[in-house]
């Protein structure tokens, strides 16, 4: 089997009296599309902002290629090849689409003179590279895509810098049938290229769909984390909903106690 | 089609879902009829751009011209620049401050008391001299303290500015007519900093900010003047930054520069851009486009250079580009391109359109923040320079009453959006025309009362208003 490209190992984590994360071991391999499932303050958000740099962490490692690493900030994540589409995108309505993907990057020549041309190209380059086939125009103004070439763009911002490592939060959560159907194959193909996906979401068949491994988190524990060619739907969701399902998950005695 | 897309090799065959993903809207090279078909979108996608404010100028003076038939002199029509100006740049500056959906209602008094200032300084010898003791060291400080802040943001330009000021007021230079206005621009960058430090690290509201501040300096103003106004057609240099033009010869080396200038800039580009295969715009749109510029900018240079002193007994010619005139003209190209073409611009764009996409790509929203607030007092220092210049007198209202909501009229007049994200240098321009081109009109037949201006001026703005608040609901439906 691959070596993980992200992993941690017994993360904890508290906001004062609340301990959110309890000893979390989660592990991201190149290639594969892995589900962070659980449910609403299950500790989802607050396991990613680790790998942001947005929240330190109390204990616990961090491993990236192998290496241990300290993610203090989200410059650190990105310089390592980690990015972040959280479920609100955060693109700028009024510049367009090029002028999104490359914002905070720009190219420019002697650090201050914007090079549009290359950056339109670098965009449509990736574009292309996701065989994105729902956007006429780079210079299209974010304001005027609709939700699915939104995330599209969001998603396309994130991998645009070579990235190794994704996480998606709730990248499905707003769209309909059909601009669902071409973010999932989207997600899909960033993993096909060899890139370790993480992806939140609440909604089981879009984890039955693209994940090639899931991971319950039930009160801050990770209940299981289990291959999806070996579980089913049911399965995830007696994960999700107490922590536990047959002879997987957390043991009877620290489910009942965390409850 | 497009040939720098690595897109897999496609048959000609393409079905259209295929051609969409291979960018078929993004042709290599825009023609002349791309151009004019993008600027049709743009109007159709709520974006009328420069269309409302053109059209309002040219009912406007089709108007005036029925009024009186002096309206369309060249006397008439060049004295408009000297008379409007200051509108012009305050809106300018105000374009800054509102791309980011916030208010400078400071702008106008800030800019009048630093002016004052310049004025007590010539007037007295230096300011030293010209200012009560405490007030003298006050502004010491508050310079110190202006180029502290300006670090601490990492404002770096804006702290070059304020530490010059300091050192022109310590050293006092400002008994010098040009160092003084220019100590006085340092100044008000010193204020801006001031209000954006107060906006962006405190947390205030920049309407309560600047509302607050507007008050303030009126007071420090009449401090500064102390009863006398300072009369500035005494002082040539300063006189002419509004009654002056260029010499004929003068006019068509600036025409030519600023035409020459423009198309090698487009024309390198879009060279450049071909030679590396990357989008560009075809080589006839660039030159068609640098040829109605040139067209323009020639027939206006024949015209100023003619005489046109209305007063055909009289020895004086009047002759040659408006000083005024290219004073806007050289600050609306110097804040284009630093708007356009730079990381900063862009960040300020970006930081207007939605603050909390550009804080998480890394911009620095504090930073964007004071910089705008930093420019848009110091172009108020210009524009209360160039209003003291036109009234001929640094009086003791000088940049209060309407002068601010005036600007802020131009700049909406022009297209600039109230809520961020949306404006362009050329708004405050063509804004600045409209709001002026209304007293200079109804000036001209004495028995239209001056009450007209306003109420002619609030209709104007309220159109400009509704034609953009129609544009962007008939965008958003289609
Ligand atoms: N900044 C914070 N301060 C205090 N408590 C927090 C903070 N962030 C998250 N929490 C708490 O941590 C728990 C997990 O939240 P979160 O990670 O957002 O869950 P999820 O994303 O799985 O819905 C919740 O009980 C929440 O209240
Ligand atoms: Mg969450």
């Amino acid at each position: 089997m691959t070596e993980p490209i992200l992993s941690a190992r017994g993360l904890n984590k508290s906001f004062g009296p609340v301990h959110v994360l309890h000893d979390v071991d989660f592990d991201v391999y190149p290639g594969e599309v892995t589900a962070l499932v659980g449910d609403n303050g299950a500790g989802k958000s607050t396991l990613v902002k680790c790998f942001a740099g947005i929240n330190s962490i109390d204990t616990g490692t961090i491993t990236f290629e192998g290496e241990p690493v300290t993610i203090s900030d989200p410059r650190a994540a990105s310089a390592l090849g980690i990015e972040f589409v959280y479920q609100d995108l955060a693109l700028a309505d009024n510049l367009d689409i090029t002028q999104n993907m490359f914002l905070g990057r720009e190219i420019s020549r002697m650090r201050a003179f914007l090079a549009d041309g290359e950056m339109e190209r670098k965009a449509r380059e990736t574009l292309a590279s996701l065989s994105v086939r729902t956007v006429s125009s780079v210079r299209q103004q974010v304001a005027n895509l609709s939700g699915g070439q939104r995330q599209t763009v969001a998603i396309a911002k994130a991998v645009l810098w070579n990235s190794k490592v994704v996480f998606l939060d709730e990248p499905t959560a707003a769209l309909g049938v059909a601009q669902t159907r071409q973010v999932l194959d989207l997600v899909r193909r960033l993993a096909d290229q060899g890139r370790g996906v993480v992806l939140i979401s609440h909604n089981m068949n879009d984890v039955m769909e693209v994940a090639d491994r899931v991971a319950a988190l039930f009160l801050g524990r990770v209940a299981a984390e289990v291959q999806k060619t070996d579980t089913s739907t049911t399965q995830i969701v007696e994960l999700i909903t107490s922590g536990r399902t047959g002879d997987l998950g957390l043991t009877a005695a620290t489910a009942n106690e965390v409850m | 089609m497009s040939t720098e897309t690595p897109a897999p090799a496609s048959s000609p065959s393409l079905d259209k879902p295929e051609r969409a993903g291979e960018f078929s809207l993004d042709v290599e090279e825009r023609s002349i009829v791309g151009a004019f078909h993008d600027w049709v979108t743009r109007l159709r996608t709520g974006d009328p751009g420069a269309l409302p404010s053109v059209v309002g100028l040219v009912v406007l003076g089709i108007i005036f011209m029925q009024v009186s038939s002096a309206f369309l002199t060249r006397y008439n029509i060049g004295n408009l620049p000297g008379q409007g100006v200051y509108i012009a740049v305050i809106a300018m500056g105000l374009v800054f401050v509102l791309l980011l959906g916030e208010i400078d209602l400071s702008a106008g008094t800030a800019g009048g008391m630093c002016a004052a200032l310049a004025a007590v300084a010539i007037f007295d010898g230096d300011l030293s001299n010209g200012l009560p003791t405490f007030m003298y060291w006050s502004l010491v400080v508050g310079l110190a303290i202006g180029v502290g802040l300006a670090v601490w943001v990492k404002a770096w330009s804006a702290s070059v500015v304020i530490a010059l000021g300091f050192l022109l007021v310590v050293t006092n230079l400002t008994q010098h007519l040009e160092l003084a206005l220019l100590a006085a621009i340092c100044i008000g960058t010193a204020i801006g900093v001031l209000n954006g430090v107060l906006v962006a690290k405190v947390g205030i509201p920049s309407f309560v900010v600047t509302l607050a501040l507007f008050l303030a300096w009126q007071g420090v103003l009449q401090f500064a003047l102390a009863g006398r106004p300072v009369n500035t057609s005494n002082y040539d240099f300063w006189h002419n930054l509004t009654y002056g033009t260029l010499s004929p010869t003068q006019s068509w080396i600036f025409t030519l520069v600023v035409v020459l200038g423009f198309l090698a800039f487009t024309l390198t580009e879009a060279l450049r851009a071909k030679a590396a295969h990357l989008t560009h715009d075809a080589i006839s749109l660039v030159l068609l486009r640098g040829g109605l510029i040139a067209l323009v900018g020639i027939v206006l240079t024949i015209l100023a250079n003619q005489n046109r002193n209305p007063n055909e007994r009289s020895t004086l010619v009047i002759q040659g580009i408006p000083t005024a005139a290219v004073i806007a003209l050289v600050l609306m190209i110097a804040c284009t391109l630093a708007l356009k073409r730079t990381t900063w611009g862009r960040h300020l764009y970006a930081t207007g359109g939605n603050a909390e996409a550009a804080r998480r790509a890394g911009i620095d929203v504090v930073h964007m923040k004071v910089t705008a607030f930093a420019l848009c007092s110091s172009f108020g220092a210009m524009g209360g320079i160039l209003l003291a210049s036109s009234q001929s007198s640094a009086s003791l209202d000088l940049g209060s009453g309407n002068v601010l909501l005036f600007s802020v009229a131009a700049a909406v007049i022009g297209g600039t959006s109230l809520f961020g994200g949306r404006g362009k240098p050329r708004d405050a321009i063509l804004g600045a025309l409209v709001i002026v081109i209304i007293p200079n009109g109804l000036g001209l037949k004495p028995s239209l009362g001056a009450q007209w201006q306003q109420v002619i001026t609030g209709i104007v703005l309220l159109l400009a208003a509704a034609i953009d608040a129609v544009s962007r609901r008939r965008a958003r439906r289609s």
